[in-house]
């Protein structure tokens, strides 16, 4: 019998904001513990919780970018639970009406683009930390409070490479729209892994096991490539499967029951009373629409078929957003935009790296570098010499011609002056002349530098070779 | 829904209270008479009612994203009944 | 004697420097020093604080500071236990919070401070405001001026007791269920619950959030209109805190009640009220006629569920506001081996019996299978409560009740039942379900023993200025509010 795997991850992601979710606290990372608190985030008697607007402003447009419904009604309700690292003992976040439902992520996998819906994107509070000693443990509120932003898939994820690929994706988008810094090593995104498998073709769902805080996305693969077999085997055996949470042991690369008592968790959920219901207006919402980005994916897709350059050179412009702003400036209206291309992933990319310079700080305007390709395809100068225009233009700005006009780059090509120097080039060498004529090809080589050299490199190339072969022929 | 249902045991454990043998005997006991009383509310007719969710009508009360001063660590700490290292001490958690 | 003023009167001697702060503070603690081990209503006092914030406003005065900037510059008012004021311990009289001292000081107390207020004094309470008697304190109830073996009402009774027994000018309390009201009904005294949203909720621990509000007690109508106005207001720190206008509350007092229409109740004027208590509340309703007013009467149908869905909503709201007592960032730990253990210890043993029973009950009406049932069901009735309210305020300006059924109880009469204790706000709650503002002032006394009898007076969302403007009208007209326990 085959088996399918059928996979949902729910991932917690930070949000870029400065304050945290419902207090003035800072919303920052690895300071000295317990001291971006204040009474409100270490749940105090008498405090009360306000929220960040910008953390709201986030998820809407998260909501957007992820192809959901942003409604006009949310609300926040409290999810009540006893932990050492949840101040109040229950934590702020969205139940029933969240601010963002049913959207899809489109992403690259194996040689096509999968979908994964998106069951919903809500906000809510992130929760202190614990850290473990021997005798007892110890908690650190600076987290608790960050604006805490989960995306629930559906559980359209069939394996632990799509998984991956599903959470880099997810990640690009969130980082590209300024949504959060997906900084992993800092503890930004956390991922619940359901996992469950049935046999192929059939609709029912079998029997799901949770693995929650996983916190790399190869983690994830890694525990998704053990627990599917396992939970396999165990069918197939004649076993059966209990749906329960189960811990990922990293290093002995299991997953194992969570033997711990597990006391009922009975969230009790209930609308906060603390907080007013949202209703986000039409106009907010257009403020936050006005931030939309084109998501790395349609961005890729579209340089390839609107500018028709290669997959590659497109990863380039999603990856480094202004250098591909710059490009398609470049490339409006022009014939050559792979010549373009080269010129700004090879060219300009390479000596902005080298300067340590950005983009904005570029002394000459797009336009200049279709400008070069122009001239250079119109044979005025050779690619030698375009990377003298292209090196002075960086350094000092101005207009290809104005450069080519001033360092005297344009290429000889008029047959006067370069039958000229074939001719002298032939006379003075006689020894290669005769060479060439009696079938060694490269001889003509030598007679080409002779006028290169003559012409103090301005003699175009190609036609000085067509020009010194139309000679010797005689 | 009725007050057989009331499992003390239960309910005292989910709020975390622990409670004595004579407390939960007592508390049963008032407890079954209280929501006893409280069924009263099924002689209404609800259908078509909203809850109150809140008792003013506003909506979008936000506040701006600005960091705004937190208290130092000693004050973070002072009322703690156990701390070391900066942190709030509690019995090992096993996860 | 300087104890015997009001806070109007105070104020008056303050400003023309007949009587300094000092004074006034001093007075109090010797009244308190006098009467208290009688009353209990003092759970602790900082005396050297009091007199050192007194001595501050004298020095301010002496600079020339004035009463038109700061209408309460150094007048002593108590503050409930559930105040939080920074550097000072905040107990709620319980056992749980320990030696809790807060970091922070609440918006009302602060805007207490700005208006130039003594704030001294951490008065008796039900624990966690949960009670009707102040006989729920983990540290001894507090006993009603008028007759010592009688409970002064709660949950704010040690604030309602303190200002019978003259021990401060006024006296700050929540109400939830009719926590200021009845009790200022069961001593004698004015008790005000403005309009939910109206005052700050920051800084006050939370019973239940959406019907706790904070409001003064005091000797007089003026007194509680000078209080409201010193701490009304919108507060960022508070979303549930509405951004209206705060009218000049005394200003708007005077005048008579031509014109103004009075609603009653048809449903609360039930069988059950003692027949004195019925007997002063119809003297009341003439009065008011007598002044001009017309009253007609109206119909709230819903009043009868108002003790159920209380009962659903608020201990609800309260088992997950109190789950933050855990003895983890602070209060009285009692360990255990793991955090479940430490958690139910510490819990066990701080809450004591009624507070235990309303989080048992609240997170029961929460939990899976019943949260439809009894929590969902609640709030719709809530609206229909408020509805009662919406209708009713189409024909009147304000509807007039007895505030309690009955006088003062004795202590300890009610304890071993506490559906009977409940039973006992069913004219206050319906308010707090609302929303809306409530007042309660002295409307006469009982016989035998001589017990103050409370009116009450229900007002529109906001409406606090006509409110107040009926209230002292029926007052200023009436000999009630001069008479005082003798102790």
């Amino acid at each position: 019998m085959e088996y399918e795997a059928v996979i949902g991850l729910e991932t917690h992601c930070q949000l870029k904001t400065k304050s945290k979710m419902f207090c003035g606290c800072a919303n920052e990372f690895g300071a000295e513990p317990n001291t971006n608190v204040c009474p409100v985030c270490l749940g105090m008697p008498g405090v009360l919780p306000v929220p960040n607007e910008r953390a709201l402003q986030l998820t809407a447009l998260t909501g957007y970018l992820l192809n959901c419904e942003v409604p006009g009604f949310a609300k926040f309700d409290r999810k009540n639970y006893f932990y050492p690292d949840v101040s109040k003992n229950y934590q702020i976040t969205q139940y029933d009406f969240p601010s963002t439902t049913t959207g899809h992520v489109d992403f690259e996998f194996g040689d096509g683009i999968e979908r994964v819906r998106v069951t919903r994107a809500h906000i809510e509070e992130d929760v202190g930390k614990n850290n473990h000693f021997a005798q007892h443990s110890g908690v650190d509120f600076n987290r608790a409070g960050v604006p805490l932003l989960e995306i629930v898939s559906e559980p359209d994820l069939r394996s632990a490479d799509m998984a991956y690929e599903y959470l880099n994706a997810l990640k690009d988008i969130l980082i590209y729209g300024g949504i959060s810094d997906c900084d992993m090593e800092k503890g930004m995104v956390r991922c619940d892994v359901n996992i469950s498998v049935r046999p192929k073709g059939e609709e029912k769902l079998g029997v799901k096991v949770e693995i929650k805080n996983m916190n790399t996305f190869s983690g994830v693969r890694r525990a998704i490539n053990y627990e599917v077999p396992r939970q396999i085997e165990t069918l197939e055996s004649g076993g059966t499967l209990v749906q329960e949470t189960r811990r990922w042991d990293d290093v002995a690369a299991i997953t194992e029951s969570m033997r711990t008592k597990e006391h009922a968790h009975d969230y009790r959920y209930f609308p906060e009373p603390d907080i007013m219901p949202l209703k986000p207006d039409e106009t907010w919402l257009a403020e936050v629409l006005s931030h939309i980005i084109e998501l790395p994916l349609a961005r890729k897709q579209r340089f390839v078929s609107d500018y028709g350059i290669p997959a590659q050179d497109a990863d380039v412009f999603v990856g480094n957003v202004p250098l591909g702003d710059f490009f398609e400036q470049a490339v409006e209206g022009a014939k050559n935009a792979k010549a373009i291309a080269n010129w700004v992933i090879n060219n300009l990319q390479a000596r902005l790296i080298e300067t340590g310079t950005t983009v904005d700080k570029l002394k000459f305007e797009p336009a200049a570098i279709r400008e070069l390709v122009a001239i250079i395809d119109a044979d005025i100068i050779s690619s030698k010499g375009g990377q003298e225009v292209f090196a002075e233009l960086f350094e000092n700005g101005g207009s290809p011609a104005a450069i080519v006009e001033a360092r005297g780059l344009a290429q000889v090509s008029d047959s006067g002056e370069l039958d000229k120097w074939c001719q002298d080039a032939i006379d003075s060498n006689p020894g290669p002349a005769d060479d060439y004529r009696n079938g060694k090809e490269n001889a003509i080589n030598f007679l080409k530098g002779q006028v290169m050299k003559a012409s103090r490199g301005k003699a175009n190339p190609q036609v000085v070779g067509e020009t010194l072969a139309k000679l010797l022929k005689g | 829904m009725s007050d057989n249902d009331f499992d003390i045991q239960y309910v005292a454990n989910l709020a975390r209270i622990a409670l004595l043998p004579e407390q939960e005997a007592r508390l049963a006991a008032q407890l079954g008479d209280i929501l006893g009383y409280v069924k009263k509310l099924e002689e209404l007719d609800v259908t078509g009612v909203e809850p109150m969710a809140h008792a003013v009508p506003l909506a979008n009360v936000l506040r701006t994203d600005e960091v705004q001063p937190s208290i130092p660590q000693e004050a973070a700490l002072a009322n703690a009944p156990k701390q070391a290292n900066g942190l709030f001490v509690v019995p090992k958690i096993v996860e | 004697m300087l104890h015997e003023l009001t806070l109007t009167g105070l104020t008056a001697k303050l400003a023309a420097r007949e009587v300094s702060s000092r004074e006034a503070m001093q007075a109090c603690l010797d009244r308190i020093d006098a009467v208290d081990d009688q009353v209990n209503a003092f759970m602790s006092i900082d005396r050297d604080d009091a007199l050192g914030q007194a001595d501050a406003v004298d020095a301010a005065l002496a600079k020339g500071a004035t009463h038109a900037g700061q209408p309460l510059l150094g007048v002593p008012v108590s503050l409930k236990d559930l105040f939080c004021v920074k550097g000072q311990p905040v107990n709620c009289s319980s056992k749980i919070l320990g030696d809790f001292r807060s970091p922070y000081d609440g918006t009302v107390v602060r805007k207490l401070r700005d208006a130039g207020a003594v704030l001294f004094g951490r008065m008796n309470m039900d624990e966690f405001a949960m009670g009707s008697s102040t006989e729920n304190s983990a540290f001894g109830r507090s006993n009603n001026p008028w007759d010592l073996e009688r409970v002064p009402g709660g949950s704010s009774g040690g604030c309602a007791a303190a200002v019978a027994a003259q021990e401060c000018f006024g006296s700050i309390g929540t109400d939830t269920g009719g926590s200021i009201r009845q009790p200022a009904a069961l001593c004698g005294c004015v008790g005000l619950k403005p309009t939910y949203g109206r005052v700050s909720r920051y800084g006050v621990v939370a019973f239940a959030s959406s019907l706790d509000q904070v409001g003064p007690l005091t000797r007089d109508v003026r007194d509680s209109a000078t209080l409201l106005g010193a701490m009304a207001g919108h507060d960022p720190h508070d979303s549930t805190s509405v951004p209206t206008e705060v009218p000049d509350y005394v200003a708007e007092l005077g005048g008579d009640l031509k014109g103004t229409k009075l609603g009653l109740p048809k449903e609360f004027l039930i069988d059950g009220i003692d027949p004195e208590v019925r007997a002063a509340f119809d003297a009341a309703v003439k009065q008011c006629e007598v002044l001009g007013a017309e009253i007609h009467e109206v119909s709230m149908p819903h009043t009868e569920y108002g003790v159920a869905t209380y009962y659903i909503v608020a201990t609800a709201e309260a088992s997950a506001n109190l789950a933050r007592f855990d003895g983890i960032r602070y209060g009285d730990r009692v360990d255990g081996d793991d955090p479940f253990s430490l958690y139910c210890n510490t819990r066990g043993q701080g809450f004591g019996e009624e507070v235990k029973r309303r989080i048992i009950l609240g997170t029961y009406v929460l939990s899976s299978g019943y949260y439809d049932a009894y929590y969902l069901r609640a709030q719709k009735v809530r609206t229909l409560i408020k509805r009662d309210f919406e209708q009713a305020f189409e024909t009147v300006d304000a509807l007039i009740t007895p505030t309690v059924p009955a006088a003062a109880f004795k202590a300890g009469e009610k304890m071993d039942d506490p559906l009977q204790m409940y039973l006992s706000d069913i004219f206050t709650i319906s308010c707090n379900l609302a929303g809306t503002c409530g007042i309660s002032l002295p409307c006469g006394f009982t016989s035998d023993p001589k017990l103050p009898i409370g009116l009450q007076l229900l007002g529109k969302p906001f409406g606090e200025s006509q409110l107040l403007q009926i209230a002292n009208a029926y007052e200023q007209a009436t000999p009630w509010h001069t008479e005082r326990a003798v102790l």
